[in-house]
């Protein structure tokens, strides 16, 4: 038995030796039980393989076969494998730069990206400190609470004519709406983390009679991050959803003009593409910010 | 016996949307320096805004309490509270959890070095000098309380106020507790005013034990003296004729002349 189990390792290590990098020891310490150890850890991972990627899968492909079904019926629109062709077509050259309305699929990316960055960053730097003097100071919050709630469902498209009247041009409006429709779910999260901060926590500030500074570094920042984070997780959501619309409006560059722009050359595969675009962003910026949530978590 | 502790006709009440609410009335209380002074009473009668009051958490709507001839005006690090559910902020270790109360009583008058070293003592004093790294979620419920215990005592506080300390812990781990308390003060002679509903906890731990009468408008109806010697051991007493007949009394306050209003109907 020693003897087999022998062999099986050095021809593994012979095989890695040779241009595969050394396993983590996770995956080491199941292959020195041998083969059938290693069998049994295969045909577990299997069935977690199974458990976890045959659902999202069979959903991929349940879409995919509705897709092409509509697209078969539906002349106009491109099925799964023409819109394939398309996008790999497209990401081969994704940075070219043929004048302002021709300009590569990542530079249209990097600059909605820019855009949702610019007005968000900002929405964060005024909603967020708003956000703790509204949750704070009730006198505030009863005297803003109107505004804010006559304000948070306009459409943020109504915006864009405030933004070009004001703004004169079309980029700081874009910015502008972006700005006024991501604000809202930070401030009000943001003062609804401060209102609901356990008694426990503020009656350990006033025994110790801390200073306000304390207090807000030591109990009320870290109480109201989570708060804080999903308020972010939110509008940046919400500023993602914004910005194809406001760049639809105002042209230029970015993932929504060029869709209008597609739209225009009537490359209905290339309009596919982009909602496919914008909806992979933008889970990559919500699963950046989960991440980012679980880190600040500690319950 | 030198009063340092006083409670003189104090009432409490609140403003409720029902209209006001008297949960304390009438209560009068003396505690001398170095007692370890217990209130006990059924659920709802108001022992925890009783001790409230004294932390300055809540204010007296009548009366006056002194501490060391001085009235209590509002919360402060004189009175260091531990709380039944321990308050430990969950994202500070349980050393940062002490330094915190640490820095805040001897930060203007100590070294760096010193508060540090305050810290660690307070840790390893209820036993936690091993964990002082770890956060509050990373420890057993026994080992938060002992941190609340631990950020309390480093406070150096005149009086000690614990609000049913233990009444979230399995039985040993309270026995294993209420042991290590005993010792700690008998080693910091703090003065240590203690809410329970525990009968055998009261009896055990304190020199008096403040029975009180049922909510609303409760208030401390009979001080019995608990006049067991120290250090005492929990075997012995339970062989000790004493222990039980001032264990009796207690039972016979809450159970026959202060059975809960629903019992008694």
């Amino acid at each position: 038995m020693s003897a087999v189990n022998a062999t099986n390792e050095d021809l593994d290590d012979v095989l890695s030796g040779a241009d595969i990098a050394p396993p983590p020891p996770a995956a080491a310490a199941p292959r020195r039980a041998g083969f059938a150890g290693a069998g049994r850890w295969l045909a577990e991972n299997a069935r977690a393989l199974f458990g976890n990627a045959i659902p999202p899968l069979l959903g991929m492909l349940l879409f995919v076969g509705v897709w092409g079904l509509i697209a078969h019926g539906v002349k106009s629109i491109p099925g799964p494998a023409a819109t394939w062709h398309s996008a790999v077509e497209l990401f081969s050259h994704p940075f070219y730069d043929n004048g302002p309305n021709d300009k590569g699929i990542g530079w249209n990316i990097l600059n909605s990206l820019y855009r949702v960055g610019i007005g968000f960053g900002a929405a964060a730097l005024a909603g967020i400190p708003l956000g703790f003097l509204v949750g704070r100071f009730d006198f505030l919050n009863r005297m803003l609470s109107p505004i804010i709630s006559i304000l948070r469902p306009v459409s943020p498209l109504a915006w864009l004519p405030i933004g070009l009247l004001v703004l004169q041009k079309a980029e700081p409006a874009s910015i502008w709406v972006i700005f006024i429709s991501s604000v809202w779910p930070m401030v009000l999260n943001t003062a609804a983390g401060v209102q609901r901060i356990p008694q426990d926590y503020m009656n350990v500030a006033r025994v110790l009679k801390l200073s306000e500074f304390k207090v807000f570094t030591r109990i009320l920042f870290p109480a109201v991050l989570p708060y804080v984070l999903t308020g972010v997780r939110l509008s940046i959501g919400v500023a993602w959803l914004v910005i194809v619309a406001a760049e639809m409006l105002t042209g230029g560059t970015g993932i929504g003009f060029w869709v209008w722009d597609e739209w225009n050359n009537l490359n209905v595969a290339h309009i596919i593409i982009a909602i496919f675009i914008v909806g992979i962003v933008g889970l990559l910026l919500e699963q950046a910010l989960m991440l980012l949530a679980k880190r600040f978590s500690y319950e | 016996m030198h009063s340092y502790v006083q409670i003189e006709n104090a009432a409490v009440a609140f403003d409720t949307r029902k209209g006001r609410f008297t949960a304390l009335t009438g209560v009068n209380l003396d505690i001398g320096r170095g007692e370890f002074v217990a209130l006990i009473g059924h659920s709802g009668c108001g022992k925890s805004t009783l001790l409230n009051l004294v932390a300055g958490l809540v204010g007296a709507s009548e009366g006056v309490l002194l501490l060391a001839n001085k009235e209590i005006r509002g919360p402060g690090p004189d009175r260091s509270v531990v709380f039944q559910n321990h308050s430990l902020l969950p994202w500070l270790t349980a050393f940062g959890n002490v330094h915190l109360a640490v820095e805040k009583v001897f930060g203007g008058s100590e070294s760096k070095a010193q508060l540090k070293a305050r810290t660690t003592a307070a840790l390893e004093l209820v036993g936690l000098g091993h964990a002082a790294t770890r956060l509050p979620g990373e420890i057993s419920g026994g080992m938060k309380q002992r941190v609340g215990i631990a950020r309390a005592l480093a406070m150096e506080p005149k009086v000690l106020l614990m609000d049913e300390p233990f009444g979230a812990l399995d039985a040993l781990t309270r026995a294993h507790l209420q042991d290590e308390l005993m010792k700690i003060v008998a080693v910091t002679k703090s003065t240590v005013i203690m809410v329970t509903h525990d009968v055998d906890e009261a009896v055990l731990l304190s020199d008096r034990i403040a029975m009180m009468t049922n909510g609303p408008a409760a208030t401390i109806d009979e001080v019995l003296c608990v006049d067991l010697p120290r250090p005492r051991d929990r075997l012995q007493l339970a062989h000790d004729p004493r222990y039980h007949a001032l264990r009796s009394r207690v039972l016979e306050f809450l159970y026959s002349r202060q059975a809960r209003p629903s019992e008694a109907a």
